[in-house]
């Protein structure tokens, strides 16, 4: 166990290249109820919404998730970016109001909290930090939505089997109501699911049962790293950071500058953003193959022809690949797949291939 | 485990052997609590080490350790067949999972480590 943010958590149940490989190969149960959850209600919540995060949310559909960034104009660019989020249209009040979810990190939760504070309207828009009064169960990998789907009752399970990626809806998982979202960190197919917290313990023992007989493993903070490496997604405090360039590290596609009519957006950073767009990124973020099982690790240098050329932002052993692989962010000039590099891990060099991102990408289904 | 075995705070453990020498290597608990073993880094026979100095390196998927030389003295020889197999380090850590042998400078030292029961006090603790 470790502190992680304020949160004991398990680095691992049981080995994290077991629970690595039970999430590829059946499926991986994580408590992921340290992520910051927010709600945002009331008829302004939208507007309040499209005016502040970096992706679009007036035209977000209901059921609907959006991947985007929480930024400020603070810093010297006129940009700092408090986090990275995924925001959801719930579903609709009786009144048609949205009411909106956010989730944010648990290490950034206090001052993206703050920072949203700072800027409610005086009316129309109820915001509240609901952290404490829920929690979160991420259930991936092939057999993640069989074996949710055979806890649900009614006709829950057909509308779960048939939600798309980025999608949400309500319903009942071993008896408790649920908001359950075809998301999650790990590059398989699966579900994020949100309940009260004084039902966590037996929402989470239900889903256990149902799938531990079919290989599914609670999985700890570990295996979420390594899982999350191999997909290529970015972590905040690691490929991004405060001071990033979002177009340098590939999250271009949380960035809309525009609104659907081809206007431009105003929200917090937005300026600096257009600015980094037009100017185009020195550096990217690419993915690093290495031979040999020995792994870089945050911080690393990588070296192309005695240059330093930039640093390694998470590097560990890929399980399903059986070798070392790295996120870096580097020099554009170095960032062609395939370009040979030099990577200090401790005192060794390790020699690295440029390879194209993910690392990992998930059979397509059998038809 | 057997009776003639010291520990370090720091998880290996020492063995006195009847030619004078000492052999090293890390305890079950530590190696269980690394679990995922993917690289080792021996040091050269010859080299001088003072008890503390880190002696190599274990690396698993969740982080890398410094391996510690618990007596001060010279390595003399070194398990050449472990990194290729670090399994061996889990099945049988006190026998084949054995990392140095070390001719200590002043066997005395050892006593100064923990035995048996000290260790597993600590790792229980």
């Amino acid at each position: 166990m470790v502190d992680f943010a304020g949160w004991r958590m398990p680095v691992q149940y049981s080995s994290i290249v077991d629970e690595h490989l039970a999430t590829r190969q059946a499926a991986g149960m994580f408590d992921v109820s340290h992520m910051g959850r927010l709600a945002i209600e009331g008829p302004g919540s939208l507007g309040w919404l499209e005016s502040l995060l970096t992706r679009r949310v007036a035209d977000i559909a209901r059921g609907q998730a959006r991947y985007t960034l929480v930024t400020s104009d603070a810093g010297p660019e006129g940009l700092t970016v408090l986090d990275d989020a995924l925001v959801t249209r719930e579903h609709d009040a009786a009144d048609g109001s949205p009411r909106m979810a956010m989730v944010v990190n648990a290490s950034n939760r206090d001052r993206v909290v703050a920072w949203l504070r700072s800027r409610l309207p005086a009316a129309g828009v109820d915001f509240r930090d609901r952290t404490f009064e829920t929690a979160m169960i991420a259930v991936q990998g092939p057999l993640a939505i069989d074996i949710v789907c055979g806890l649900c009752g009614g006709d829950d399970a057909p509308r779960i089997r048939g939600l798309g990626t980025y999608r949400a809806t309500q319903a009942t998982l071993a008896g408790q109501p649920a908001s359950v979202s075809r998301t999650g960190y790990t590059g398989e197919d699966g579900v994020e699911v949100v309940v009260a917290a004084d039902v966590a313990v037996a929402v989470w023992d239900a889903i256990h049962d149902a799938g531990a007989s079919r290989g599914l493993r609670p999985c700890g903070l570990g295996a979420r790293d390594t899982l999350r490496l191999e997909a290529g997604m970015p972590l905040y405090g690691h490929e991004l950071v405060a001071d990033s360039d979002p177009f340098a590290i590939g999250l271009g596609l949380a960035v809309n500058l525009d609104d659907t009519s081809g206007q431009a957006r105003r929200f917090p950073g937005g300026d600096a953003l257009r600015r980094m767009r037009a100017a185009g990124a020195p550096r990217v973020r690419v993915g690093l193959a290495f031979d040999s099982k020995r792994a870089a690790r945050e911080g690393s240098r990588v070296v192309v022809a005695g240059q330093t050329v930039g640093a390694v932002t998470s590097g560990s052993l890929a399980p399903t690949l059986g070798h070392a692989v790295a996120m870096a962010i580097i020099d554009r000039g170095c960032g062609a797949p395939a370009t040979s590099v030099d990577v200090m891990v401790r005192d060794a060099v390790q020699p690295a291939t440029v390879v194209p991102l993910p690392f990992y990408r998930r059979p397509a289904p059998r038809a | 485990m057997a009776a003639d075995l010291k520990f370090a705070k720091t998880h290996e453990w020492i063995r006195p052997e009847a030619d004078g020498l000492a052999t090293v290597g890390v305890s079950a608990y530590a190696v269980e609590a690394l679990t995922d073993l993917v690289f080792m880094q021996l040091p050269p026979v010859g080299k001088k080490v003072k008890a503390g100095e880190s002696i190599g390196e274990i690396e698993s998927v969740k982080a890398v350790s410094d391996l510690y030389a618990p007596v001060s003295g010279e390595i003399v020889e070194v398990n050449t067949a472990l990194p290729g197999r670090l399994e061996t380090l889990g099945q049988d850590p006190y026998g084949a999972g054995w990392i140095v042998r070390i001719r200590p400078d002043a066997p005395a030292e050892m006593e100064n480590l923990m035995d048996q029961s000290a260790y597993e006090a600590l790792v229980k603790s």
